[in-house]
């Protein structure tokens, strides 16, 4: 008993920022959760919610260096779950009025956080089915064939009209508001994900990224290791995308047209490819982005007759950005470096020393 | 199903497969050449030929030129397009990871996309109708759209001279060492940065092609037109072994004719019609991963 005291003694002195930061962390989302308005609740839910699907792309593109453009499907995949199981009963025939559901279905309704996991899980099995035949080859297979996955599962979801309701999408599933759910939810998956890529499998992971040859040779299997990977990364983007149907409280087949997989990888691009806390920085700097450069969508003539503010505009500098960023800065703001404590206190000092050493030599110059 | 088939509709399908299968292989073709010598999935090369198609739009009904000189602009425009896309986004990243390579694909995918919906708004244009290409005409109770007679035969010539070019000509030649063996083709004094510069002309042409073709039989330009036909043709070269030029015409002419085929035969499943090509896409890689025509690839240390 008193061994365990002492470890968890050693443990809190060793890592006592870690715990202030957590601790400040938990209290500012509570004191969030109740005193912001509705839209801004929404706005940071969303910000959980992509930190935790550009977590899963940056598993498998950043720190396993597997091209995977299947986030969408996934998501798609791990929000109609939840839709399908958690729309209360008495609603169904509402929603489902051209075509009834399919009676397997029709009555079975599971609690959220139920309905979520088998969501994630869900999409496991799809990428099962993705992953057997593409990862066992070297190249570039995975991107293509995840890429047109995720166009089919929204073909597949538009036409079974009597589970998924087609075009017409499910409504009124039950929406959660507040913020435990989506930053516990990300909170759990960020302390996953650092456990994960620190223990053997991360450094397996990192030994394909780098050379699939001399990993293979050192003794990594690959085609397990990359499955477990990819399976991963598809369980968490179908936590995400469940997460996403709740927040919304409704799905249809449009909201994740494969282009919605592109923000994710501007998140992982922008905040370096094989960094967990670049990701969640930049989440926040993309998704609150995209709010804030919402006016570049609204007509706005320039001068005479030249509306240069319209729609569209929003996504053409997000794409440029998404240009510049590999063509320029291919490290983004984080590299393969983590926000740690000793991070920040090298860059401090760096930065110190550079304000310094202009100080010293801005005197000796006037000196002269 | 198949009882309602007479050989009539049979025959009509056949001609139609071929055609959509030919359209298919011009787009592959570029895929597939790019592929060969960069070992890069060209995503953008589904919005170059969207791009096309907006070119031959503007230039018919916007600028009222006529069909043939708006066709001669389309083709060197949409090579200028390949050529520039390949020296900004590609030619600088060279030495880079092949990550960054496929994320600049990517970027410069969704950028044309992005910058199409923001300059000719979301909204599907009219293509230009050319009434002697769609007017059908019978022969013995079947009728034919003549374009679905002309895609063929001009993807044909464009093919019989491509294949003079690759296996004829200097350029072809140096085309082939490169896609060989990259570094052996530099050191044999090959300008390496003009033969990819000559594969993205050459594959953006026949993308252009393609799109003018494409128009005529499906008569609407919007931004988004490029993705899925680019998905499939790209599957198509896998199909046919990426990397391998008959390859391609061969896995989009079969591409074609499975589409049109299975929904001819099973009408209840037309609603996956683009699904198709991505079941055949994880049967090939499962039993066939070099395709039908390709190599067996092994990768050096």
């Amino acid at each position: 008993m008193k061994e365990t005291q002492n470890s968890i003694g050693a443990y809190l002195k060793a890592h006592w920022k870690t715990v202030l930061f957590l601790v400040v962390l938990l209290i500012g989302i509570g004191l969030a959760d109740n005193f912001v308005d509705s839209y801004l609740r929404r706005l940071l839910n969303l910000c959980a919610i992509y930190v935790i699907v550009s977590l899963s792309m940056n598993l498998v593109n950043g720190f396993t260096g597997q091209f995977s453009l299947g986030q969408a499907g996934f998501m798609a995949i791990g929000a109609y779950t939840v839709a399908v199981f958690t729309v209360p009963i008495e609603s169904r025939a509402a929603i489902f009025y051209l075509e009834p559901m399919a009676p397997f279905l029709a009555n079975i309704q599971l609690p959220f956080i139920v309905a979520l996991i088998l969501g994630g899980l869900a999409a496991v099995v799809v990428a099962f089915f993705i992953g057997s035949p593409c990862l066992r080859l070297r190249g570039d297979y995975l991107a293509i064939a995840t890429l047109g996955f995720s166009e089919i599962i929204r073909i597949v979801f538009t036409n079974t009209q009597s589970i998924t309701n087609g075009a017409l999408g499910i409504k009124s599933i039950p929406t959660i508001s507040s913020l435990w759910w989506t930053y516990g939810t990300a909170l759990l998956i960020i302390i996953a994900t650092v456990l994960l890529i620190n223990s053997t499998y991360g450094r397996a992971f990192k030994a394909i990224r780098e050379d699939e040859i001399a990993a293979e040779a050192m003794g990594v299997g690959l085609f397990k290791t990359k499955m477990t990977s990819f399976l991963i990364g598809a369980f968490f983007a179908g936590i995400g995308g469940g997460l996403f149907a709740a927040l919304l409280g409704t799905v249809d087949p449009k909201q994740f047209y494969f282009t919605l997989t592109y923000n994710f990888l501007l998140i992982i691009v922008l905040g370096g490819m094989g960094s967990i806390s670049g990701t969640v920085i930049a989440s926040f700097v993309v998704t609150l982005g995209q709010e804030a450069l919402r006016f570049l969508d609204e007509p706005m003539a320039f001068g005479l007759d030249l509306p240069i503010f319209r729609p569209g505009l929003r996504m053409v500098v997000f794409s440029f950005l998404l240009m510049v960023i590999v063509l320029f800065y291919r490290k983004g703001l984080m590299g393969t470096n983590e926000l740690t404590w000793d991070f920040i206190a090298q860059k401090y000092h760096a930065i110190k020393q550079k304000l310094s050493r202009k100080k010293a030599s801005t005197e000796g110059g006037g000196q002269q | 199903m198949v009882v309602g088939m007479t050989m009539e509709t049979f025959l009509q399908q056949l001609i139609n497969g071929l055609s959509v299968g030919s359209l298919y292989a011009l787009i592959a073709i570029g895929y597939t050449m790019v592929y060969g010598i960069l070992r890069l999935i060209n995503f953008a090369h589904g919005d170059i030929f969207m791009m096309a198609a907006y070119f031959t739009y503007f230039g018919i009904a916007v600028f009222f030129m006529p069909w043939y000189v708006t066709f001669i602009i389309t083709i060197g425009l949409t090579m200028l397009l390949g050529i520039t896309i390949e020296r900004v986004a590609y030619r600088p990243l060279r030495d880079a990871p092949k990550t960054s390579l496929l994320i600049s694909a990517i970027g410069v995918s969704f950028l044309l996309e992005n910058v199409a919906t923001y300059l000719f708004s979301g909204k599907p244009q009219a293509f230009p109708e050319f009434p002697l290409m769609t007017t059908p005409f019978f022969i013995g109770g079947l009728s034919f759209q003549p374009v679905s007679i002309v895609i063929p035969i001009v993807a044909f010539i464009l093919m019989s001279a491509l294949l003079f070019i690759i296996n004829k000509t200097k350029i072809g030649m140096a085309m082939r060492a490169v896609a060989v063996d990259y570094d052996t083709a530099k050191l044999m004094g090959i300008k390496i940065n003009g033969v990819i510069s000559s594969t993205f002309a050459i594959g953006s042409a026949l993308a252009a092609v393609g799109a003018i073709l494409w128009c005529m039989k499906y008569p609407s330009v919007l931004p988004l037109m490029g993705v899925v036909p680019g998905l499939k043709c790209f599957i198509a070269a896998v199909i046919g072994g990426i990397g391998n030029v008959k390859g391609a015409v061969l896995g989009g002419l079969i591409l074609g004719f499975s589409e049109v085929l299975m929904v001819a035969f099973f009408p209840a499943l037309t609603g996956y019609r683009d699904a198709i090509a991505f079941v055949i896409l994880i049967i090939i890689l499962l039993f066939l991963p070099n395709g039908l025509l390709g190599k067996k690839q092994v990768e050096k240390v």
